[in-house]
């Protein structure tokens, strides 16, 4: 065996070691890290600085990898010196390990520029977990943050110092930020951006000294002027760690240079990740890292060959919500090239193309990233776009897109909910001015209910509309300017726990119908039911556990798990719609009985009447499971589905969702419970079960897509379980699991649930246990209402109007 | 004219929860009363437009909006706040005195829809 040694144990090292144990070797490997930790992402420390993930959360390759893969590591070891004679690496308590081959992948470490008083007590830089661990104990709510370095690494240290609580200000030497990636304007876009978001963005920036008494108190700019902090991040770039080569005498200039094959000029050494430059360039973007480690490992098992060209510089990044895409060279001041723009202020969206020799030589997005695979590819194949210059921007439209409200006529009903024709919107966009959806919405009601005529109302709007503004939804309404995602960090980031709080934080701290029963789910999903609820945040259905009707009366649907019941049952239900005067008595379609026309006061005797638990048929959560009759009595069944059924409505009752979630099990493909057109079915086969999810048979009709088959009940009821809570942690409030199937992509759900890692699927599974052990059936609030008057009208403590009269 | 103010005992303050509503009948009149944190203010708990019980909706800021449709009123002024909406409801005087809320039942007011401001 021959010794391999590699010194560094971060991403690029062993990466590359990966890559090394996909070739035949004959190499006993050992790796150096300094760091006492395992391999871990270093991309995702600004999560678990935000609080996002914790440091298990972001290893890459635990202890056992190293142990099955049979590599020794020595981990908290630095590497002080190369004996390129005599073939030893020696650490800085002097032992010698020998090598035959040497792998250097020492990476980079923060660049502190010489500022007098960064050794002052709370000034830390962010490029490792302890140095994330050291700012976590620092950073607290109130704590006044200050970042030097508007850069990728500032930014996002900024981020997750804001969303921990600090009142956080980004100093930048530079007049734009992430001057690498963005030009001036693109560099403004992101700045509003972020300073709407509430960080201080303080530029161009010279800091001059950090002043304070052992402690930084705070920062004086060569400008004179003076900022207070109380925590100081550096973040003003990277340097490549290459002393320890240029104590060895390889050849360094910026970092150690390497040539195509990742060899250094010492035939046995070589190098790779950020510590490396190549053609004079040195690496701080992953990809091409990634890119030479599989070179490397090519090159050191002896199929050198693959070379490492550093193909175009592109950079795909998303901060603070912020898509921004960068690559090729987006410098249009360079002779011969030209450029095109596209901005647009309100939305926030940049796009500039530079171009050379009718090639795209350069591109940067800002807010909008969506055209970016166009552009890598024109990019990378050179495309001659001198028949497209006319579609640079957007691609060109495919048909007539208003064909489909030409042919209506004006008479023709759009919403039916509201009664609203293609006339009457018409008019009122004239009238009104009407140029968005949710300005047409308020004018006219349509599109208000069910939402299905939501794209006849766009399309009106497109044709009718002079300034037609497109609204892509991603804001969860007008009270609060976050979109779902930005909302759930920022709860778990600021361990918000209820509706008003997070409201007062963020919000216009009144909140409204729209975005008040929305963070109550978001908040009770987030914190499993540890949050704090507040029903008058909630729709009157989820304060009184009953679903409001026309007359301002309640229905009350009882849970019949799997849709069996008993002679005992029935009869209770019998005797409680003759004893409350139950004015119908309905089979519902999901196989339950529902009593209209209860008055509120009247429920929870009614409940208690009925011994039953609640059938969650007024709330966004856990309807039923429809089943039919399987092995138990059917000839044709081949799995026990009424069981099955009743077990899954069992583990997911009393759970909320981000929309109603309806259930199905059969016993054979005959589908007799329609279980392919409901948001999670099972379909029993000889011998297994298919999963299938996204179903509808509402306003729209929707067959299931497969999720995966399985072969035991136990395995089928997992899968319903993965997908169950991923939809619940994943959709936005109001978005059935067909709409999210559609728009997440069912093979992006196979990938997090069902083939996710065995680690990944515990933790959907915990957490959604720890939610259920909180969930209680809603109807015991018969005997525990959450607040005395709760279902009864008040009762005057004097009669008004008699003594008016008397 | 100026009518005098003649005020009812209504009930405890505890018995409304904040941001919430709760109806209350007198007579033929059903009102309801909402607990908007710093004051108690009182309308007619029926909803122009279908007869919605007005005490079961969403509190947004000083506004409240009808469970059934989710039609929305002022509720210092009653006024429908919706372009589509000019419809208002009644509004009457209402105030806390020793943690009791008290109604003038007779005051009833409701400014004409072309009072209302629309937004």
């Amino acid at each position: 065996m021959k010794q391999l040694v590699v010194v560094g144990n971060g991403m690029a090292g062993v990466a590359c070691v990966e890559q090394i144990l996909k070739h035949k070797h004959d190499f006993e490997i050992t790796i150096f890290g300094d760091e006492t930790h395992v391999n871990y992402n270093r991309i995702l420390l600004s999560m678990v600085l935000a609080g996002e993930k914790s440091a298990e959360d972001i290893v890459l390759n635990d202890l056992d990898w190293y142990r099955r893969n049979g590599i020794r590591a020595r981990l908290g070891v630095r590497i002080a010196n190369i004996d390129r004679g005599a073939r030893v690496v020696t650490d800085q308590e002097g032992l010698a390990t020998p090598f035959e081959k040497l792998i250097l992948a020492t990476g980079s470490s923060a660049f502190i520029p010489p500022i007098p008083g960064v050794e002052k007590k709370n000034v830390h830089v962010f490029r490792t977990l302890d140095d994330t661990r050291a700012l976590l104990e620092k950073a607290r709510r109130g704590c006044r943050a200050v970042v030097i370095g508007g850069g990728l690494l500032g930014l996002e240290a900024a981020r997750g110092l804001q969303l921990r609580g600090c009142d956080v200000s980004v100093v930048h030497l530079f007049d734009t930020l992430m001057e690498r990636q963005l030009d001036s304007a693109g560099g403004a876009y992101l700045q509003r951006k972020i300073e709407s978001l509430g960080i201080r963005v303080l530029l161009p920036k010279q800091t001059q000294t950090l002043f304070g008494n052992g402690r930084v108190d705070g920062l004086r700019f060569s400008s004179g002027e003076e900022l207070e902090a109380d925590l100081v991040v550096i973040a003003a770039g990277i340097k490549p760690n290459s002393e320890l080569a240029r104590k060895a005498g390889l050849s360094v200039g910026r970092g150690i240079v390497v040539n195509d094959y990742m060899e250094t000029s010492d035939p046995d050494i070589f190098a790779v990740g950020e510590c490396t430059e190549h053609q004079g360039r040195t690496f701080g973007l992953v990809a091409p890292l990634m890119e030479q480690g599989k070179v490397l490992a090519a090159t050191i098992t002896g199929n050198r060959g693959p070379a490492f060209t550093a193909s175009v510089p592109a950079a795909k990044l998303k901060i603070m919500g912020v898509e921004i895409f960068s690559a090729g060279s987006t410098d249009d001041a360079e002779p011969g090239v030209e450029t095109v723009r596209y901005e647009d202020p309100a939305l926030g969206i940049y796009k500039k193309l530079v171009l050379k020799n009718n090639r795209l030589y350069g591109v940067i997005l800002v807010g909008d990233t969506s055209d970016e695979r166009r552009y890598t590819q024109w990019l990378r194949e050179e495309t001659d776009l001198s028949a497209q210059r006319k579609h640079l921007l957007f691609p060109p439209p495919d048909a007539d897109p208003g064909l489909e409200v030409a042919a209506m006529p004006d008479s023709e009903i759009v919403c039916g909910c509201n009664g609203v024709s293609k006339g009457a919107i018409i008019e009122a966009i004239h009238e009104h001015e009407i140029t968005t959806l949710s300005h047409l919405k308020t004018c006219t009601r349509a599109s208000t209910s069910c939402g299905s005529c939501t794209n006849l109302c766009q399309q009106l709007l497109r044709a009718v509309a002079p300034e037609f503004e497109e609204e892509t939804r991603t804001t969860l309404c007008s009270c609060l300017p976050f979109s779902y995602e930005q909302l759930r960090d920022i709860m778990r980031g600021q361990q918000l726990k209820s509706v008003q709080e997070v409201l007062n934080v963020y919000g216009n701290r009144k909140g409204c119908e729209v975005c008040k029963p929305a963070l109550s789910y978001m908040l009770d999903m987030l914190w499993c039911g540890g949050h704090e609820e507040d029903r008058s945040a909630r729709f009157i259905n989820d304060r009184v556990h009953a679903n409001i009707q026309k007359d301002g009366t309640f229905s009350v649907i009882p849970r019949m798990r799997g849709g069996v019941t008993s002679p005992a049952e029935l009869r209770r239900i019998a005797d409680v719609a003759e004893k409350y005067n139950v004015r119908m008595v309905k089979v519902t379609g999901s196989q339950r009985l529902d009593l209209l026309g209860i008055k509120k006061a009247d429920l929870p005797h009614v409940w208690a009447d009925l011994g039953m638990p609640s059938g969650q048929a007024y709330t966004k959560g856990v309807r039923m499971v429809k089943t039919c009759v399987g092995t138990e009595f059917c000839r044709f069944g081949v799995q026990d589905s009424t069981s099955a059924g009743i077990e899954l409505e069992r583990r997911l009752e009393n759970l909320f969702t981000p929309h109603k979630v309806k259930m199905g099990v059969v016993g054979c493909p005959r589908n007799c419970a329609e279980a392919t057109v409901k948001d999670i079915g099972m379909v029993g086969q000889d011998g297994s079960w298919q999963v299938v999810v996204g179903g509808a048979a509402g306003k729209t009709v929707r067959k299931a897509d497969l999720l995966i088959t399985v072969e035991t009940t136990e395995a089928a009821l997992e899968a319903s379980e993965l997908f169950f809570q991923y939809f619940r942690e994943h959709a936005n409030y109001l978005e059935r699991t067909y709409d999210f199937v559609e728009r997440l992509g069912i093979e992006k759900i196979r990938k997090e649930t069902v083939y996710a890692p065995d680690t990944e699927k515990r933790k959907l599974l915990d957490r959604l246990q720890r939610s259920k052990a909180l969930a209680t059936d809603a109807w015991m609030e018969r005997e525990a209402p959450v607040h005395p008057t709760q279902f009864v009208q008040i009762e005057p403590l004097e009669k008004g109007l008699e003594k008016t009269l008397a | 004219m100026m009518r005098e103010r003649s005020w009812t005992r209504i009930t405890g303050i505890e018995n409304i929860p904040p941001r919430e509503g709760r109806s209350v009948a007198i007579g033929e009149l059903e009102l309801a009363i909402f607990n908007l944190n710093d004051r108690f203010v009182t309308i007619e708990n029926r909803c122009p437009h279908k007869g919605g019980p007005l005490c079961d909706g969403i509190v947004s800021g000083t506004t409240v909006v009808c469970p059934l449709h989710g039609w929305r009123f002022d509720l210092d002024t009653g006024a429908g706040v919706r372009a589509s909406s000019p419809a208002c409801v009644t509004t009457f005087p209402t105030r806390v005195e020793d943690g009791i809320v008290l109604v003038d039942v007779g005051s009833g007011r409701r400014i004409a829809p072309e009072e209302a401001v629309a937004f």
